[in-house]
């Protein structure tokens, strides 16, 4: 028994809630009754994403996507879109409805994500060169190698308007072309895999899933400037990537794609894998030089930037993973394609991981210009436990924190970088209505604190009073006088540090200072975290009328600090107590209150 | 082996288009697990192990269990993609080993969808 078109019924928590089982059963009724049975299948999905719009009913092959179905629609569905092949106009989701801004090329159906970076991620054996080399990997090298000159690919890459995807959204064929211009004997190329970011997989997830297409992206990059050796700086932390990555080098020089005269074009080129030391400062391109060096890793001050004085003194390429796995497709599909995605001055696709309070946490790629509400809402699935939104928190360390009142500006590099975030290297950590926005900013810090590689004392010394201003208010402790000062330090920081992570370190505080200042008043003021996260300020009491008296909470308290008579309401005596919340864990007559 | 210069890599990657993801041509069914970090430790590993053993015990032809590379779908790992011959590609999500044997009995060999199981693929391949 074959079928020929299957129906998708969303069996996500939204969509379950909103009786989409009802709609199951009925669709299921409705192709007995038709007779169809033989040829359509109605099965129950996963969720679909997209909970805003639900339930949601798909029909494959035909990818058709029926929102706001209600268990009533089941017949229509049948009969019109099954029995006479016409869809049910009144239920299709209405694209025009859609944000984005953002031009897809070759399709015409709802498209939640766009792969490029990700093409080959989830579709090849990332250990099997055949495959990729099936999937047209390495014909971006042949045309560079056979049909393009030097000056020819820095013009295509101008056309596709690609910048750098570390954070900063440098153009590409600039830096390219920098190097590419300075005269010297040696040149090399580097891609930076050290991705460190809390929260951050972009990088590992694509070098696991296709690491030919760095390879492919360096060789061709090395033939534009010059360059005969590459260097690829990945995490220690990352085994499986580097794995991937030692086998696909060695398959590469065994096919005659890597080595010397490579594919019989007279042009020489090979990898070697530098693994980071695991300090976060490393991602820093004059940082992780230093280290391939064999120097500790610090940055110097800029210029002179890399692009002409960078490994060994020598003119080097240095792009994040993200940026090298661009390369191959823009020299195969022409960097007018790539340009036809994205916005005015952001082109192409970004790779996000999405995580925290979000439904369907994931790795997600999607056209810049897509709403950070999209990316949220119809990808993510929305917030988890039905909370309410709170703020995105992207770029990690070095970005800031986006609130709701934001979530429709389409992401680009310019728009983020107004919002006081920042792109960065892609992480996307979702909080709801139980995150505390000091809470927040001090994790940043305390982050910040330990990667600090202390040789400028702006970050030194300006990212531990930042986090020690922190630590006052969510005590309770904090005057108002403190807000003026986190943001004299900050700014003291974002000028005089001498690389991106001193500069962008003060960028949590501030943002949560500029969309959150209530939250800090009423810190500093009330003495109050009405999330619950700043423990100082709170107090556990016992609510005289729920408590029965059975004394759980007393037996388990481990300070002895609460009392009382058996069958009468206990108290908690607030100086002795140490607010672990064991009380309020065990109650079971929810008598315990955080106040 | 013998290094290929421009001439004789276009010639093997004609012959390796017509192997890769042709399905109805091979009469062939090909399992994807998605053995990235992420997948690996959701216990991906285990579920490789039972389509594998399950393909040699029941001795099935015309199967390929594979690994790949990470799918995006973190919430829903282990995940399992399936190109069966007259199937529509299939995503598969919170795939245990019990689900891999359920999946071979409905998808494979009945030629129907795993109902529960079923994920949207996140987006078109630009490559086909």
């Amino acid at each position: 028994m074959v079928h020929k078109k299957f129906i998708i019924v969303c069996g996500g928590e939204s969509c379950s809630g909103k009786s989409s089982l009802q709609i199951y059963d009925n669709i299921n009724k409705e192709l007995v009754a038709g007779g169809f049975r033989d040829e359509i299948q109605v099965v129950k999905g996963g969720c679909l994403g997209f909970c805003g719009e639900g339930p949601l009913v798909k029909i494959i092959p035909d990818e058709t996507l029926y929102v706001g179905v209600k268990s009533g629609d089941a017949e229509e569905i049948v009969n019109s879109h099954i029995k006479k092949g016409k869809e049910v106009s009144r239920l299709l989701y209405d694209r025009k409805k859609s944000t984005r801004n953002v031009r897809l090329p070759g399709t015409d159906f709802y498209q939640k994500q766009f792969r490029i970076i990700l093409r080959n991620c989830g579709v090849i054996d990332p250990e099997n060169i055949n495959e990729y080399i099936a999937r047209d990997g390495y014909t971006g090298l042949e045309k560079a190698l056979f049909e393009m000159t030097p000056d020819d690919i820095i013009e295509e890459l101008k056309v596709s308007g690609l910048r750098g995807r570390g954070g900063a959204g440098f153009p590409t064929w600039m830096k390219w072309d920098f190097t590419k211009k300075e005269n010297s004997d040696v040149k090399y190329i580097v891609c930076n895999a050290d991705e460190g970011d809390p929260g951050a997989y972009m990088n590992r997830s694509t070098i696991e899933g296709d690491p030919h297409s760095i390879i492919e992206a360096m060789i061709i990059g090395g033939y534009t400037v010059g360059a005969n050796e590459g260097y690829i700086y990945i995490r220690a932390e990352y085994p499986i990537a580097i794995q991937r990555l030692e086998m696909a080098i060695q398959k590469a020089r065994n096919y005659g794609l890597l080595g010397k005269d490579i594919l019989g074009s007279s042009f020489d080129f090979d990898i070697e894998l530098r693994l980071g030391a695991g300090a976060y400062v490393c991602g820093e391109e004059t940082a992780l030089l230093a280290s391939i060096e064999g120097s500790r890793g610090m940055p110097r001050p800029r210029p002179p930037f890399p692009a002409t004085k960078g490994l060994w003194g020598k003119p080097t390429v240095i792009n994040n993973t993200e940026t090298w796995a661009n390369i191959p497709v823009i020299l195969t599909k022409g960097g007018k394609w790539f340009a036809s995605i994205g916005t005015e001055t952001s082109k192409g696709t970004k790779v996000f991981a999405l995580t925290g309070k979000v439904n369907n946490s994931g790795l997600v790629e999607v056209p810049l210009g897509t709403t950070l509400r999209e990316v949220i809402f119809d990808i993510g699935g929305g917030i988890k436990d039905g909370k309410k939104f709170k703020a995105a928190q992207s770029g990690g360390p070095s970005g800031g924190v986006i609130p709701e009142e934001y979530l429709d500006v389409p992401i680009d590099f310019e728009s983020l970088k107004k919002l006081g975030a920042i792109m960065g290297s892609g992480g996307l950590i979702i909080m709801d209505e139980d995150d505390c926005m000091i809470d927040i900013a001090k994790f940043y810090m305390q982050f910040a604190v330990d990667e600090s590689c202390g040789k400028c004392s702006p970050c030194r010394i300006g990212g531990k009073q930042l986090l020690e201003t922190l630590e006052l208010i969510s005590k309770g402790k904090g005057n108002m006088e403190h807000m003026t000062s986190l943001k004299r330090i900050s700014e003291a920081m974002q000028k005089a540090s001498l690389c991106g992570l001193g500069q962008n370190t003060p960028n949590p505080v501030l943002s949560t200072m500029k969309y959150f200042e209530d939250e800090y008043i009423e810190h500093i003021k009330d003495k109050k975290c009405h999330s619950g996260s700043c423990k100082s300020l709170l107090s556990y009491v016992i609510d005289p009328e729920k408590c029965i008296g059975c004394g759980l909470c007393a037996m388990k308290c481990p300070v002895n600090c609460i009392s009382g008579e058996k069958r009468k309401p206990y108290t908690i005596n607030q100086i002795e107590c140490i607010k672990c919340g064991s009380c309020y864990e065990v109650c079971k007559f929810s008598a315990v209150i955080m106040e | 082996m013998e290094k290929f210069n421009l001439k004789t890599l276009q010639a093997f990657r004609a012959g390796e288009k017509k192997k890769f993801k042709n399905k109805e041509v091979q009469d062939l069914t090909t399992i994807l697990v998605g053995m990235g970090t992420c997948g690996k430790a959701a216990g991906a590993a285990e579920t490789l192990r039972a389509f594998s053993d399950l393909v040699k015990k029941s001795g099935f032809k015309n199967i390929e269990i594979k690994q790949t590379g990470c799918m995006g779908s973190c919430y829903a790992e282990p995940t399992v993609e399936v190109w069966s011959p007259g199937m529509p590609d299939t995503l598969y999500g919170r795939v245990t080993p019990a689900v891999a044997g359920r999946i071979m009995e409905t998808h494979v060999m009945q030629k129907q969808l795993l109902s529960d199981y079923v994920y949207d693929k996140p987006a078109i391949d630009i490559l086909e």
